[in-house]
């Protein structure tokens, strides 16, 4: 079966933003990119599949400028065969991402996508259940463990009370948490191997989807900051100051 | 304006997030619906019937609602979406599980983890880990919102006598199915409600150290919570984990033991009111939030807190 993940380039998960002077949006001049995060554990989980002999062929495909194929080449060097660029300038909103995302599968015809649950930058966790939802297809999502059996995926989600078990006939899509696998790290040889595998562009046009965001934003500000505040010597000091001082106990 | 809201429930008792949503549907302003969607669930519609400014209870109780699969709930949500100006829900994993399916399927984007209300259509919601928030404005005809609890006080639950409608529409995909549920019991209150919470991390060194938490935690009246290194190192179950892609929590008392402070782990409590830090290493980033930090080593600093309290 094929597999489809969908990556996303997003502000390296180590670095903390900041704020436009003018509070147009973030500073993202300068600032060290990656994959999302839980997209690594995606292409991860993918690769596995296909090392196992039930994936045949893992694709990758990422939205944004030509700077999203240094993410792709990313997932190429760590097992995916081939890469799709979506070419555009614009910051695609989730609906968007899903609808484009939609024609890719029609045109591709994978039996599992597999994403991750949210991207660390707008953290909306939408995209996967709004590809589900476009293409009819059922869904998986927060899932931390998954084993495929022929037309099914059995998976396990991390849901607010504990765990949660369900069977999805595929095609379906699985939108992973963070306790799925623990991502491998590309080698040289892998690296270099990479640069050779196929990567298509194609522009929204193509694939025939407008882009048409109806979510304006207004304005990006730092959160109230929180002061630091003092050091207690002992114990002693801490409970008579959550006593006294603060009235908490 | 009519807004519906999506109950969040377990087909026995209405959680109390459902409260936070209701809040912030009320600074929106207008009507409001609440739609009960399980099985056997009608106890919770007479529970929410009771809930002053809730105009009307919408009561769809079916088989293919128990589990509140997306995939079911989502369709039964847009047959009801007629006359509606928004759709909230609470962000919890079942709202944020179903709501952007009915986005989708209503061709709408959908706000998450709403903090701020400004206006009918302009809303605040934190970006990046909570290091920026975003004011957005949406001009989708029906505006849907997943609402962070910890943002709108609750509202009282009782005194209301609202008129319960039933539903009888029945969407079932059939191309998912229930296996099993595995939830923790406990008599402890709900991490995103407590009033105080006890959270370990990585330096509480394995699972059976997390006892003196509990410990700690019982004399307050808390709830235990853990860091992502805590979760991961199998020290504790996933559903304790609070951060950026965990619960987020603001209660009235937090304190973090062994935790470093991950700007991840922040994005999840500092909104508490007063924050305590028990931490050895005093170069640890949890000290710059923690407005009493305590370095020390935390097997000495706990049992003396606990016989202190």
């Amino acid at each position: 079966m094929k597999i489809l993940v969908p990556v996303k380039r997003v502000i390296d998960y180590n670095v903390k933003v900041h704020v436009k002077s003018d509070n147009s949006d973030v500073d993202l001049a300068n600032v060290k990119m990656a994959m999302n995060p839980f997209c690594e554990i995606a292409v991860e989980q993918a690769v596995r599949l296909k090392e196992a002999g039930i994936a045949s062929e893992v694709i990758v495909v990422s939205i944004g400028d030509k700077s999203c194929q240094e993410q792709i080449r990313t997932a190429l060097a760590l097992g995916a065969d081939r890469g799709i660029q979506i070419d555009t300038d614009t910051v695609t909103d989730s609906l968007s991402a899903a609808k484009l995302l939609k024609a890719v599968v029609q045109e591709e015809q994978p039996q599992l996508v597999i994403m991750g649950k949210q991207s660390i930058d707008t953290d909306n966790n939408q995209a996967g259940q709004m590809l589900a939802a476009l293409l009819d297809y059922p869904q998986g999502t927060f899932v931390s463990d998954m084993s495929v059996e022929s037309d099914k995926v059995q998976i396990v989600r991390e849901v607010d009370g504990g765990l949660q078990t369900l069977e999805l006939d595929l095609p379906a899509i699985v939108t992973v948490d963070l306790r799925l696998n623990d991502p491998r790290y590309a080698s040289l040889p892998n690296i270099m191997k990479a640069k050779r595998k196929p990567l298509a562009v194609k522009t929204p046009a193509e694939l025939g989807v407008e882009l048409n965001n109806k979510v304006t934003l207004v304005a990006v500000n730092p959160p109230a900051d929180r002061q630091a505040g003092i050091k207690v010597a002992s114990v002693d000091e801490l409970v008579e100051k959550l006593k006294n001082e603060v009235k908490v106990l | 304006m009519t807004i519906l809201v999506i109950a969040e429930h377990d087909n026995a008792e209405l959680k109390p997030a459902t409260l936070n949503t209701l809040a912030a549907a009320q600074q929106i302003g207008g009507d409001i619906e609440l739609l009960v969607a399980g099985f056997n669930c009608q106890a919770v519609a007479d529970s929410a019937a009771g809930i002053p400014g809730v105009t009307k209870v919408l009561l769809a109780d079916n088989a293919a609602y128990e589990h509140e699969l997306a995939e079911n709930i989502s369709k039964l949500i847009v047959a009801l979406v007629s006359g509606h100006s928004h759709i909230l829900a609470s962000a919890t994993t079942n709202g944020k599980n179903y709501l952007p399916r009915v986005a989708a399927l209503l061709d709408v984007n959908q706000l998450s983890d709403v903090i701020a209300i400004e206006s009918a259509d302009t809303f605040q919601r934190p970006i990046y880990a909570g290091n920026a928030i975003a004011t957005v404005k949406t001009d989708d005809v029906v505006k849907l919102l997943t609402i962070r609890g910890t943002a709108f006080d609750a509202v009282v639950d009782t005194g209301g006598s609202a008129a319960i409608e039933t539903v009888s529409e029945v969407c079932d995909n059939g191309n998912v199915r229930f296996i099993k549920e595995e939830l923790a019991k406990s008599d402890r209150p709900e991490l995103t409600t407590a009033g105080v919470i006890v959270a370990g991390g990585r330096g509480m060194g394995n699972a059976e150290n997390f006892d003196m938490l509990y410990e700690l935690a019982d004399k307050l009246g808390g709830a235990v919570g853990a860091s992502r290194a805590a979760v991961d190192a199998g020290f504790v179950p996933n559903d304790l984990q609070i951060g950026q892609t965990g619960k987020v929590v603001a209660p009235d008392l937090y304190i973090a033991v062994g935790i470093s402070g991950a700007i991840q782990h922040l994005a999840g409590m500092k909104d508490s009111k007063v924050i305590v830090a028990i931490n050895k290493d005093e170069e640890a980033p949890i000290f710059s939030v923690a407005d009493y930090g305590l370095v020390a080593d935390l097997f000495d600093a706990l049992p003396e807190l606990s016989t202190q309290i």
